[in-house]
């Protein structure tokens, strides 16, 4: 039934479409541009030295309802977490990424925190995870999946908070892909994630907190310490 | 339940309805400024923007140009990955499809994010008639669901309901909660559809999402959304199946972003969306999260007969929404005049050259012509030009009354004929001024009654236009 329909639609497909060349130019020409990946123009906002860039993020994230905080080094993470539980009157129990790169931050520091490691479950407040990289130009994380940082810490609890490094900023979607490409996987799952959930399907007001999380905080670390 | 029969043989009844409708007439009246204040704003603060719209109409006609090449890398790249592409010719061998996929997994309960080619495929009635539950979890999507009705918008399925509306909505269908709970405020009533979908989130079987963008590059499919009810969607239950119509690729990562920029743009008014998801295959080896089977069903449900015609540029669509934010005529009457899936301009291109000339031939003609919608279009789709095509097949059919094509004919016969063309438009021309008398306009004429029962009708006048043509055009001569 399938095959039979995919054979018909190609079919009708190869008939109908107008380029110019016979099928081998045709298929040169897309395995080129597969391969090739051409940049379009990228918005000339994104094009700024490594300083300006965390700056643009920060105003960015700031404007689409995402709380930043800036912090010196790893070793200031686990305080700026503990920091903005307490302000906003959250409990201290967090469901963390196990990534490698969150190790770093000294978690033992601030045994307040009650710390679990592993994919989100219904009942978790608060998650915890790294980012593959901060894209500066509309403040967007772009966060992999992978066993090191499940998805649904993303998407299931109230309250998201993302330690996102420097050196992980980039200008433009398209820095982005670059970085992921280098790291020769393409992930099953890649969010780009721009402030909290929102929706304004009633009578078409903005409120935040439709099905993901309410809140979307950033630690943005600025330094290796 | 909500299954799209089309009525858009019906569009001149239906927009009188609407007209009629006050309800309908209160909400759009305060609706539509928003979204067009917001998408000029948004264009005004990324200079490229213009710019990014050559290059996104540009990609399109690429990809439509070798459309049967990126598909097949499309499907290549999606089997390496370990999913399932699936090919539908029309909206019944998608349903089975997908039931195909419920029935092998035992589904009770299937969540679904906002997907305009479930409406198109009638899926969720069909999935209920099979035993088999669909839960909307898009919040407009949800609430037109509980309602038993059809979305008016395709960003904003529930546009033409009222707060008021959603409340008495709720308290119907919430029968679970507190009878005496307060939800008064928008904010209330998201909590609560919130809490209510969470457990079906849980509970799902199966999640079905639309697509953006097909990536050819990767084998990856793209969903944009605020909510993030889409990707709990796809992530939870054990299998995620897409639903995507062929026009959806595009080559390459790179492609979808130079796209995307200009999509919630036009859209919304925002930067970018809340969430812009890439999923590439199912759960892999290592994985803790994510589903285990990954299905793409591909849609064809008339594409194909567009493909390599003067209609194909309607295919570079990527469903924002702008064309009907800025469009007179959805502005007064709303999105279900319209009798099928997609309303407004795109609708009035898409419907008739989807379901045929034959159900939809009214919706070309629901245009003032004005062009705003090719104006915002972000892929550059030059709707007024389509819609005229359509309007000339309608005639070549005979679809449209026999007055109006006999009226047409004897004036296509006087126009290419100056002299009875002026004698025959003098005369009448004359008697109208001079019986117009002072008041210079009349309320009632014979064979005008369409237009007099409306708005009167202005007495012609002075010279006629040819009469100032040929003055102007002597002048020229002269002055040469």
């Amino acid at each position: 039934m399938s095959k039979a329909s995919r054979d018909a639609i190609l079919r009708k497909l190869r008939v109908g479409a107008s380029r110019e060349g016979d099928e081998a130019q045709a298929r040169k020409a897309i395995e080129a541009r597969l391969k090739g990946h051409p940049r379009g123009t990228v918005p000339a906002r994104g094009k700024l030295d490594a300083k300006k860039l965390l700056d643009l993020f920060v105003a960015q994230a700031e404007a689409v309802d995402a709380t930043v905080a800036r912090v010196a080094a790893p070793g200031d993470v686990p305080a700026a977490v503990a920091d903005y539980l307490r302000g906003e009157n959250l409990p201290p129990a967090l469901r963390m990424a196990p990534d490698p790169k969150l190790d770093a931050c000294a978690w033992d520091t601030a045994p307040m925190l009650d710390i679990s490691y592993g994919k989100a479950r219904a009942e978790e407040q608060v998650s915890v995870t790294g980012a593959f990289a901060g894209i500066a130009e509309t403040g967007t994380l772009m966060l992999a999946s992978g066993p090191e940082s499940p998805t649904t810490l993303n998407f299931l609890p109230d309250t998201h908070i993302v330690v996102l490094r420097a050196d992980e900023m980039v200008g433009a979607y398209e820095d982005a892909w670059d970085r992921l490409r280098a790291t020769g996987r393409m992930p099953r799952a890649v969010n780009f994630v721009s402030g909290p959930s929102r929706s304004g399907d009633i009578e078409q007001t903005l409120h935040l907190g439709a099905h993901g999380p309410r809140r979307l905080h950033v630690i943005l670390v600025e330094g290796n310490g | 339940m909500s299954v799209h029969n089309p009525t858009s043989h019906r569009f001149p009844e239906n927009a009188r309805d609407a007209l009629k409708n006050e309800t309908l007439q209160r909400g759009l009246a305060s609706a539509k400024v928003g979204f067009r204040v917001r998408r000029s704003e948004a264009a005004a603060r990324l200079p490229e923007f213009e710019t990014l719209r050559d290059e996104s109409r540009d990609i399109k006609n690429h990809t439509l140009a070798h459309i049967d090449l990126y598909l097949e890398a499309f499907e290549k790249r999606v089997t390496e990955r370990g999913g399932h592409v699936h090919w539908a010719t029309d909206a019944a061998e998608a349903r089975d499809a997908v039931l195909a996929i419920c029935r092998a997994a035992g589904a009770k309960t299937v969540t679904k994010g906002k997907s305009m080619i479930s409406e198109e495929m009638g899926l969720n009635a069909f999935l209920e008639e099979n035993g088999i539950e669909p839960v909307e979890t898009d919040l407009g999507e949800y609430i037109i669901q509980l309602r038993g009705e059809t979305p008016s918008h395709i960003i904003a399925p529930a546009f033409h309901v009222l707060k008021e509306q959603v409340v008495e909505t709720f308290r119907e269908n919430h029968t679970q909660l507190d009878p005496n709970r307060v939800i008064d405020e928008a904010r209330q009533l998201q909590d609560e559809a919130r809490l209510v979908l969470r457990k079906r989130f849980l509970e799902a079987d199966v999640g079905i999402t639309g697509a953006n963008f097909l990536i050819a590059e990767t084998g990856s499919t793209v969903i944009v959304t605020n909510e993030g009810n889409g990707d709990l969607t796809q992530t939870l239950p054990r299998i995620h199946i897409v639903l995507a119509s062929l026009e959806k690729v595009v080559p390459t990562l790179e492609d979808a972003s130079t796209i995307l920029r200009v999509l919630a743009r036009s859209a919304t008014g925002q930067e970018y969306s809340s969430y812009t998801t890439f999923s590439t295959g199912p759960r892999r080896g290592e994985d803790i999260d994510g589903p285990h089977e990954f299905h793409v069903v591909l849609l064809d449900n008339g594409r194909t007969d567009l493909i390599g015609t003067e209609m194909q540029e309607v295919l570079r669509c990527i469903r924002c929404g702008a064309c009907m934010n800025h469009c007179p005529v959805y502005g007064v009457i709303g999105g279900h005049a319209y009798g099928w899936v997609y309303p407004g301009p795109i609708g009035a291109v898409l419907s008739p050259s989807l379901i045929g000339v034959e159900e939809a031939h009214h919706l070309p003609n629901a245009s003032t012509f004005c062009g705003r919608c090719e104006a915002v279009c972000p892929m550059r789709i030059p709707l007024p030009k389509l819609m005229r095509n359509l309007r000339e097949r309608e005639f070549e059919k005979g679809l449209p009354p026999a007055t109006q094509r006999w009226g047409l004919a004897i004036w296509a016969w006087l126009a290419k004929r100056p002299v009875p063309y002026r004698l025959a438009t003098w005369l009448p021309m004359r008697l109208l001024a001079l019986l117009a008398g002072r008041k210079g306009r009349y309320s009632w004429l014979p064979l005008a009654g369409g237009w007099t029962s409306q708005r009167d009708f202005p007495a012609p006048q002075g010279p006629s236009f040819q009469a100032l043509w040929d003055r102007k055009r002597g002048r020229r001569e002269a002055s040469k």
